[in-house]
């Protein structure tokens, strides 16, 4: 198996996640993270999927959101082309004795404490997966007591947009 | 944006605009009016439903008007066949209606059926007031949610002054591309309050671009390949129906000499009479189309899928041949076998151009398939589609089913249910025309037959529509005899009674040790006969007839052929251990294609 990062631009109707969602699961695709948001377009949304599968089954999962009515466009981000980033909160465990062994971590990984209390801080961190992982692998063993993560996110690099490729022909 | 603007379509023949039309105000309408309004200007001129409270004010304004025959069904599912079989026959889109909750989801068998077969299916439900949903209220399903996998596309409508585009898109949905059910939801608020009604309405499809038009680039390398393959076939899918595209297959065919096969979808695309066609592929096909698949170098899939039905084991299935796949829906081409050329596009359109390209390729090559041609033609005459008579003495059903055929004629319309009957009338029926033979052949939905058969006959009226049933088939959905009979719909019921579900007998029978585990239904001879199906044609004001003798066969179709006053149903008492051949076992090669029992390579497993 290979993981592809496929963006969609989808309308923003109701239902709409619903249509994506299940048609990954009844062709039998399993979706490992999905962020859905506004796009620059009013109306149209940008829904971010990480799925791993083959090629061939790739193609015919595409063809098959292809064929959704308010699918407009998708376009598969090359990891070497796209900018790719997943959004971490995590709350750590950090009393008096271990406070300042986690606030280095935070700086080492170019986190940011946002919440402080007696015994945990919240701490959050931008990054591809690889580093969230590793910062996730740091925090460890100071006792990991939530974690909420984002989908991953990607954009294409340069100064093309997907919308000017679908408007502009 | 430079999105083309989808147009509205529009009906047939103009309708004369309204007084307040030509005012140039808009007229008001409850939302009930807007729903009947928009089928209207879009052609509708039958539905078919059944009301309940979610719906009782479109019914209301039903009686207001006279451009649509609204036909009340017994049973939600018949309306959605019916629909289906209206669709089918006469390729306009068929519209069915439902209340909310359980009238909807008795919807839900159709739907999909239409979906596996690329039926243009409008289908119209209330939801409870837009207040109310989401609180379990009386009657509530989310029907959208339900039928999202077997739908193309649905719509939930809340407000009044959405409806005409909704209807308008479902209208445009269903039937462009590649055809398919479309649903509409609308709340019994949205039905009751009133908006200004706008036609043409505003269409807003951004995501919606069905292709048409293939690349000619690709085209151009199909017709290389056809000028120059030593075993091409023509391999006739349900989309040639659908595309409307015969006379251009016809076309094609006699220009090229290609042989054709047609599948269960298909059948009627390309004459039965002519002398290239090889009958049907597939699991039950005639051992020539079966092979001329397995054994060419040239495959040309025309609106065609490679269902296991017809492939058998997919990576054995046809091992040397090139593929050129033809479809309008591109995630068909590469889903089951990757194709070497794949051509996205209208069949009536690709087969058109394809025949343009192959005339420039013969210009430098001489096509020679003259050695291909006698072994088919060795096939054909060697394996020749038959059967034997049955040992019990009594009927054999492929000889009731032949007759019925060859006495109503190729201008008839003939519904099948699913399973053995379903198969013989694909095999013995001779069809010479497209839509003349409907039947659920992706769902294999039983009880399609008697509904579809009605939808037939009120889209098709001056055809002779018979409904080829089985006896387990009938009892799903017979109640709309009822509907027939008050309607005045006089469509014919032979009903295949072999006492049995038959199909699944068969593979017990072969496949099972013969233990035949709950397959009795104990409507035929020797048994309890229960319903009796005279007497029950008779309760519903049909002619009932029953025939247990080959002697009596002829007269029993003439007798139901001169009675147009009501409908017909024969009860034809069937041996019940007739089976369907010839027979490709299931998830082997198509190689093992068995003519008749243990007339071929043993199989190991089904």
């Amino acid at each position: 198996m290979s993981t592809h990062v496929l963006s969609l631009l989808v309308e923003d109707k109701p239902g709409l996640l619903t249509r994506v969602a299940g048609l990954f699961a009844r062709r039998g695709f399993n979706i490992e993270s999905l962020a859905v948001g506004h796009s620059e377009i009013p109306g149209l949304s940008r829904i971010t999927i990480l799925v791993d599968v083959e090629d061939a089954p790739l193609e015919q999962v595409t063809k098959q959101l292809n064929k959704l009515i308010n699918v407009i466009k998708i376009v598969e981000l090359d990891p070497s082309q796209s900018v790719q980033r997943e959004h971490l909160l995590v709350k750590v465990r950090a009393d008096n004795t271990t406070r300042s062994q986690v606030l280095e971590a935070v700086t080492l990984f170019r986190a940011r404490v946002v919440d402080v209390s007696t015994d945990a801080v919240v701490i959050e961190v931008t990054g591809d997966s690889g580093k969230t992982q590793a910062f996730l692998r740091v925090l460890e063993p100071y006792g990991i007591k939530e974690i909420a993560q984002s989908g991953l996110l990607a954009i294409g690099r340069g100064s093309k947009s997907i919308t000017e490729r679908v408007f502009k022909n | 944006m430079t999105t083309e603007p989808l147009p509205v379509p529009s009906a047939p023949t103009p309708s004369a605009p309204s007084a307040d039309a030509v005012s140039g105000t808009p007229e008001i309408l409850t939302g009930s009016g807007a729903i009947l309004r928009s089928l209207k200007m879009l052609g509708v001129t039958d539905v078919f439903g059944l009301p309940g409270g979610a719906v009782i004010p479109l019914y209301d304004e039903l009686m207001n008007q006279d451009d649509i025959r609204h036909i009340l069904v017994r049973h939600e599912q018949g309306a959605g066949h019916a629909a289906e079989g209206y669709a089918s026959s006469s390729n306009r889109v068929g519209v069915a209606i439902a209340t909310s909750g359980p009238g909807a989801t008795n919807l839900v068998t159709a739907i999909a059926d239409a979906y596996m077969d690329s039926v243009p299916l409008l289908a119209i439900t209330g939801q409870v007031f837009s207040t109310l949903m989401g609180t379990d209220a009386f009657q509530e399903a989310d029907i959208v949610g339900i039928t999202m996998p077997i739908t193309k596309h649905s719509f939930l409508v809340k407000r009044p002054e959405d409806i005409p585009a909704a209807i308008a898109s479902a209208f445009l949905i269903c039937n462009t591309g590649r055809p398919g059910p479309v649903l509409v939801d609308i709340t019994k608020d949205a039905q009751q309050m009133k908006a200004p009604f706008i036609w043409p309405p505003k269409l807003d499809l951004p995501g919606y671009r069905p292709i048409t038009k293939a690349h000619g680039k690709q085209v151009q390398a199909a017709a290389a390949l056809l000028a120059g393959a030593a075993k091409p076939v023509f391999y006739v899918g349900g989309g040639v129906i659908r595309a409307q595209a015969s006379p251009e297959l016809l076309e094609l065919a006699e220009l090229t000499g290609t042989p054709v096969v047609t599948t269960l979808m298909a059948r009627g695309a390309f004459p039965d009479s002519h002398d290239q066609h090889l009958g049907m592929p597939g699991m039950h096909g005639t051992v020539a189309a079966v092979l001329a698949l397995q054994e060419s170098d040239l495959i040309i899939a025309l609106g065609a899928r490679f269902d296991d039905r017809v492939t058998g084991k997919a990576s054995e299935f046809a091992p040397n041949a090139t593929i050129v796949h033809v479809d309008v829906d591109p995630a068909e081409i590469g889903k089951i076998r990757a194709a070497d050329v794949p051509i996205v596009g209208d069949a009536k359109d690709v087969i058109a151009d394809l025949t343009v390209a192959y005339r420039e390729a013969i210009s430098t090559t001489t096509p020679d398939i003259s050695e291909w041609w006698t072994y088919l033609k060795g096939l054909r005459e060697k394996f020749p589609l038959g059967y034997s008579e049955p040992a019990d003495g009594l009927l054999a059903p492929q000889y009731v089913i032949k007759r019925i055929g060859e006495l109503t004629g190729p201008e008839g319309v003939y519904a099948a249910g699913v399973g053995q009957h379903q198969m013989w009338a694909a095999q013995f029926i001779k069809y010479e025309r497209p839509n003349s033979w409907l039947n659920s052949g992706g769902a294999g939905t039983m009880g399609y037959s008697v509904p579809a058969a009605m939808g037939a006959k009120v889209a098709e009226p001056d055809r002779t529509v018979w409904s080829i049933d089985g006896d387990g088939c009938f009892q799903m959905t017979n109640q709309e005899l009822a509907t027939c009979t008050i309607n005045n719909i006089p469509i014919k019921v032979a009903i295949i009674n072999n006492s049995s579900l038959g199909m699944v007998r068969q593979w017990q029978s072969l496949f099972y040790d013969g233990r035949h585990s709950f397959t009795d239904l104990n409507t035929g001879h020797g048994t309890a006969m229960v319903p009796d199906f005279v007497k029950m044609a008779d309760a519903y004001g049909a002619l009932g007839i029953r025939v247990t003798r080959a002697d009596q066969v002829d007269d029993a179709i003439k007798l139901a052929l001169a009675t147009n006053d009501r409908p017909v149903v024969i009860d034809f008492i069937v041996s019940r251990d007739a089976m369907v051949w010839p027979m490709v076992p299931q998830g082997v090669s198509n190689s093992f294609v068995q003519y008749a029992k243990d007339h071929a390579p043993t199989w190991e497993e089904e």
